[in-house]
């Protein structure tokens, strides 16, 4: 007899524990592929995740296998042309029919490298693993500030303005029904009994009588049962719930001075493109405020603020001042979480530094969660460096950082925001 | 001959399946196949979702198994041509066990289903049941049991001693699973019950047993000189994941019993890697046969028969060796071929076919077919049936590469002179003996280093594979001392292959993620 068993509603991922497997089994591969395309996209391009690609080779499940070489009899199909005895030329590369047995290429040279994809969850999960701002614990303890109010079935009791009709009436109604029943059942009978009486007895005999009065009596214990209770009242239930605030606001401040060359403004992009990524986990929404300065500062948008190009001297300040400025316009309601991320060459006019800090100290660094500097330069610290360090101590909210080449943006940026919840 | 009452109703010819049909068609291919006499486990059809059937495909087709990353692997590979539209799913997966479980996907048409079932769930069953490979290797009846086992087992390790430690260590049996398996030996049978109950006690035994081999303390009288004479293991072991098991100084008890695990799941795999050829061909002749069959009594429309045979003609393609699909001889296009041929010497043997089978031209097919499927493998399936009318059919011709000629040679074609040779080398091109390398446990230095070597007996001067460094590092990992590879060459000169040197106890890791 044949059983037919439909398994189609059955789990569905039988393999997805193999699969995290793999993917931890790999995660050093997969996270380099990932840091790499990091690299070619844009700042706020994360809805995707991404195809990975591993060299074959380091995940082979090597065994015993016989190389090329020795002597080798294979039997072919689709003679054509051959006749015993006939020699042939080795055709190059195994191509076209010769010896080629479908077996993968010598030694691993020539394979392909293993290719998958990887959601968007994955790819933003290898990325950001072990990864976390220094201040995040308690950035999501103290957001839960507001509270929204939210339905939650009902209940039996509540303020009048609540009371929900339709099911108080709907309880009336089924209470009435079964309170009524016993009674209502009785009626019916004495009635049928009522009418046999007077079919035997005529209207007016004495049976009759009496059932007419209990039947009366029935329909006023029928009448006595409540149309509405307070029993059937019911009320709706709203309940209330944190309303975390999840939005950010982030500020990248690059240098564009003519000291700032294409490949340290690339370097800038990767940092702030990296705190974007994180941010976008943690918030719903985020607004990103560019703002470039050489002596003068101006907001910009991102295109503008990436590719063009200006010359001239520098002066941080400018920057830092409009910083502040418009957090205090528009980023002050304290439904904010602010987050600034500078990038430069260092290179600042010698008077400028000691302003920045103090802006920093005193009109910046009190508003941000965090703050993070990175000097990208190959030579000595600058000044602005010097000036900078002295705030280390007295703000544990802000980082700096220093860097001279792409390939250290990575690690950079673990660094800085490396987990510390302690 | 019992008469059938009504004449039969042709059966559903719609492209959609129901269960109502495929329960139709299932009643009349057994109808059919009982008329033939085929001898099966019973039929357990299930309906799956090509998701599902892509995770079979990645725990090697198996119902229940172990967790590893492999298997992983698999899964996106499977995943990533499917989407892409690269490959498309095997339309059926069947399971060697009682009862046998067939499974359906669900995009397949009703024809496709039907075929299904015909070729996997009455094919593929009657071969598991009759072959004896199939009888003598593996176990139908505790199969799902077994792996149910091992999974529970390995998932205890890992809980008990970390994944990774788990994980790295079947790294290590899996690089050696293609050696784990008695070629010569008759197995155990496989049951849940006797294994639970055994493993304890195996545990215990085995471990003492080991510890008597590797006693460190030397009795006095022992000879220095006679130490030479005694080899171990007194013959060369073919199995070396028994020999892990049984023999490993290092290993703690529940890595023993891994290493069996992997060796039993080997096991019971080695016959289909045999059959290939057999087992296909068996399936897809009689698919054929009782769809044929059940078309001739009127039961089946011409739009099922055409797709079933457009299908069909897929299946049994065989490319020529000059076009650019040419992967070798196609196993289903090969065996198919060969039981239709047999069929059509047992009923209409020609002179030629007379002088080549005497025994069997003329014969009753169907018992000549059931003692084919009983008693043969591929490569002896080949030697003995391969007949003259199939090797013309194929234009089979034999290429020899020597790469210490300058040219290949056809060293014989399909004509009077090269039939026999042709069928030889296309029987040898069968033999799981000289498609991997023959690599056996040579000897154990038992009173030194613990030093363990391997023998590789090349086949006609083939070298190993580069994999072969890494596949000794995961030796070594297992063995947990020195481990060494030689090879033994036509006139008998040995020549060290590959060393590896260990003397950590634990925590050896192969560069697995370097």
């Amino acid at each position: 007899m044949v059983r037919i068993i439909d398994r189609r509603f059955d789990s569905k991922n039988k393999s997805a524990v193999n699969r995290q497997r793999f993917i931890r089994r790999f995660k050093k591969q997969i996270r380099r592929a990932v840091s790499d395309a990091i690299r070619d996209r844009s700042i706020r391009d994360l809805d995707n995740g991404e195809h990975i690609s591993i060299p074959a080779r380091d995940l082979s499940e090597p065994n015993f296998q016989h190389g090329h070489g020795g002597v080798r009899e294979q039997v072919f199909s689709g003679n054509d042309q051959f006749s015993s005895g006939d020699l042939i030329g080795r055709p190059p590369g195994g191509g076209g029919g010769g010896k080629g047995s479908g077996k993968a290429s010598k030694d691993g040279e020539g394979e392909d490298d293993f290719v998958f994809h990887l959601s968007r969850e994955e790819f933003l999960d290898i990325f950001f693993d072990d990864l976390a701002l220094p201040n995040l614990v308690r950035t999501q303890l103290a957001r839960i500030t507001d509270y929204k109010t939210q339905r939650a079935g009902h209940s039996a009791d509540g303020s009048p303005a609540n009371i929900n009709i339709v099911r108080s009436m709907r309880g009336a109604l089924g209470r009435r029904l079964a309170l009524g029943s016993p009674f209502a059942a009785r009626l019916r009978e004495l009635q049928r009994e009522l009418e046999t009486v007077i079919a035997n007895g005529g209207e007016d005999c004495i049976e009759a009588d009496e059932l007419r009065e209990e039947i009366a009596r029935l329909r006023a214990k029928i009448e006595a049962i409540p149309f509405i209770d307070s029993f059937d009242l019911r009320y709706n239930n709203r309940i209330k719930v944190p309303k975390p605030t999840t939005q950010a606001v982030m500020f990248c401040v690059m240098d564009v001075s003519g000291s700032m060359d294409e490949g340290k403004k690339a370097t800038g992009k990767r940092f702030f493109m990296l705190l974007y990524l994180f941010l976008i986990r943690t918030y719903e929404h985020i607004d990103v405020v560019f703002i470039r300065h050489h002596t003068v500062a101006k907001e910009v948008d991102e295109e503008e603020f990436f590719h063009s190009r200006e010359s001239g001297g520098t002066v941080v300040s400018s920057a830092l001042e409009l910083m502040e400025s418009v957090i205090r316009e528009r980023y002050s309601s304290g439904d904010w979480n602010i987050y600034g991320a500078q990038a430069s060459d260092g290179d600042n006019w010698d008077n400028d530094s000691p302003i920045c800090r103090d802006l920093l100290d005193k009109g910046i660094l009190p508003w941000v969660q965090y703050f993070a500097y990175i000097e990208i330069t190959p030579g000595e610290p600058q000044n602005l460096w010097r000036e900078y360090e002295k705030l280390l101590g007295a703000h544990a909210n802000f980082a700096m950082q220093r860097i001279d080449d792409p390939a250290q943006i990575y690690p950079v940026f673990r660094e800085l925001f490396k987990k510390s919840l302690a | 001959m019992k008469r059938r009452a009504v004449k039969p109703q042709a059966l559903p010819d719609t492209s959609e399946w129901t269960f109502e049909a495929i329960e139709r068609y299932h009643e009349e291919i057994t109808r059919v196949a009982n008329s033939y006499g085929l001898d099966t486990y019973p039929v357990q059809i299930e309906i799956i979702t090509a998701e599902q059937m892509m995770d079979a495909y990645a725990s090697v087709g198996m119902p229940v198994n172990y967790h590893h990353w492999s298997f992983g692997k698999h899964f996106l590979s499977t995943e990533k041509g499917y989407r892409r539209g690269q490959m498309g799913l095997a339309y059926e997966i069947v399971i060697n066990s009682n009862p046998c479980i067939a499974y359906l996907m669900e995009e397949n048409t009703l024809t496709m289903q039907a075929l299904v079932i015909a070729h996997a769930a009455y094919g593929h069953n009657s071969f598991f049941k009759g072959n004896y490979l199939f009888r003598t290797w593996t176990n139908a009846d505790a199969i799902i049991d077994y792996l149910l086992f091992a999974r529970n087992f390995i998932s205890q390790c890992e809980q008990r001693h970390g994944e990774a430690e788990v994980e790295f260590f079947l790294d290590s049996c899996h690089a050696l699973m293609n050696l784990g398996v008695d070629r010569y030996r008759r197995p155990q049978k496989l049951s849940l019950a006797k294994e639970a109950m055994r493993q304890r006690e195996r545990e215990d035994y085995l471990q003492s047993q080991v510890n008597e081999l590797w006693r460190t303390l030397p009795s006095a009288e022992v000879r220095p000189d006679r130490l030479h004479e005694k080899l171990f293991p007194p013959e060369p072991e073919e199995n070396l994941l028994y020999f892990i098991e049984k023999h490993a100084p290092l290993l703690e008890p529940w890595q023993r019993e891994i290493v069996r695990i992997i060796r039993k799941i080997a096991q019971y795999f080695f016959p289909q890697r045999q059959t290939q050829v057999m087992n296909e061909g068996w399936a897809t002749f009689w698919h054929y046969t009782i769809l044929n069959h059940l078309y001739d009594e009127g039961l089946l429309g011409d739009s099922f028969m055409l797709e079933f045979l457009q299908s069909h003609t897929n299946v049994v393609l065989q490319p020529s060796y000059n076009e650019r699909w040419y992967n070798g001889i196609n196993p289903y296009a090969l065996g198919f071929a060969m039981w239709q041929d047999i069929k059509r010497i047992c009923e209409h043997p020609t002179d030629e076919d007379r002088r080549w089978f005497p025994e069997i031209a003329g014969s009753n097919w169907l018992e000549t077919f059931d003692f084919a499927m009983r008693n043969f493998k591929d490569e002896s399936f080949i030697a003995q049936y391969l007949s003259p009318t199939v090797m013309r059919n194929f234009r089979m011709f034999a290429i020899l590469d020597d790469d210490k000629q300058d040219k290949m040679k056809v060293s014989a074609i399909h004509d009077d002179s090269g039939y026999r040779r042709v069928r030889e080398i296309l029987s040898e091109q069968y033999n799981l003996g000289s498609r991997e390398p023959n690599i056996q446990v040579w000897s154990v230095d038992l009173r030194g280093d613990r030093s363990i070597t391997l023998r590789y007996q090349p086949y006609r001067r083939r070298p190993l594979a580069d994999s072969a460094d890494q596949v000794m590092k995961h030796f070594a990992r297992l063995w947990g001392f020195t481990v060494r590879l030689e090879s033994i060459n036509d006139d008998g000169r040995v020549e060290l292959l590959q060393e590896t040197r260990t003397e950590k106890r634990h925590g050896h890791r192969i560069d697995e993620d370097a």
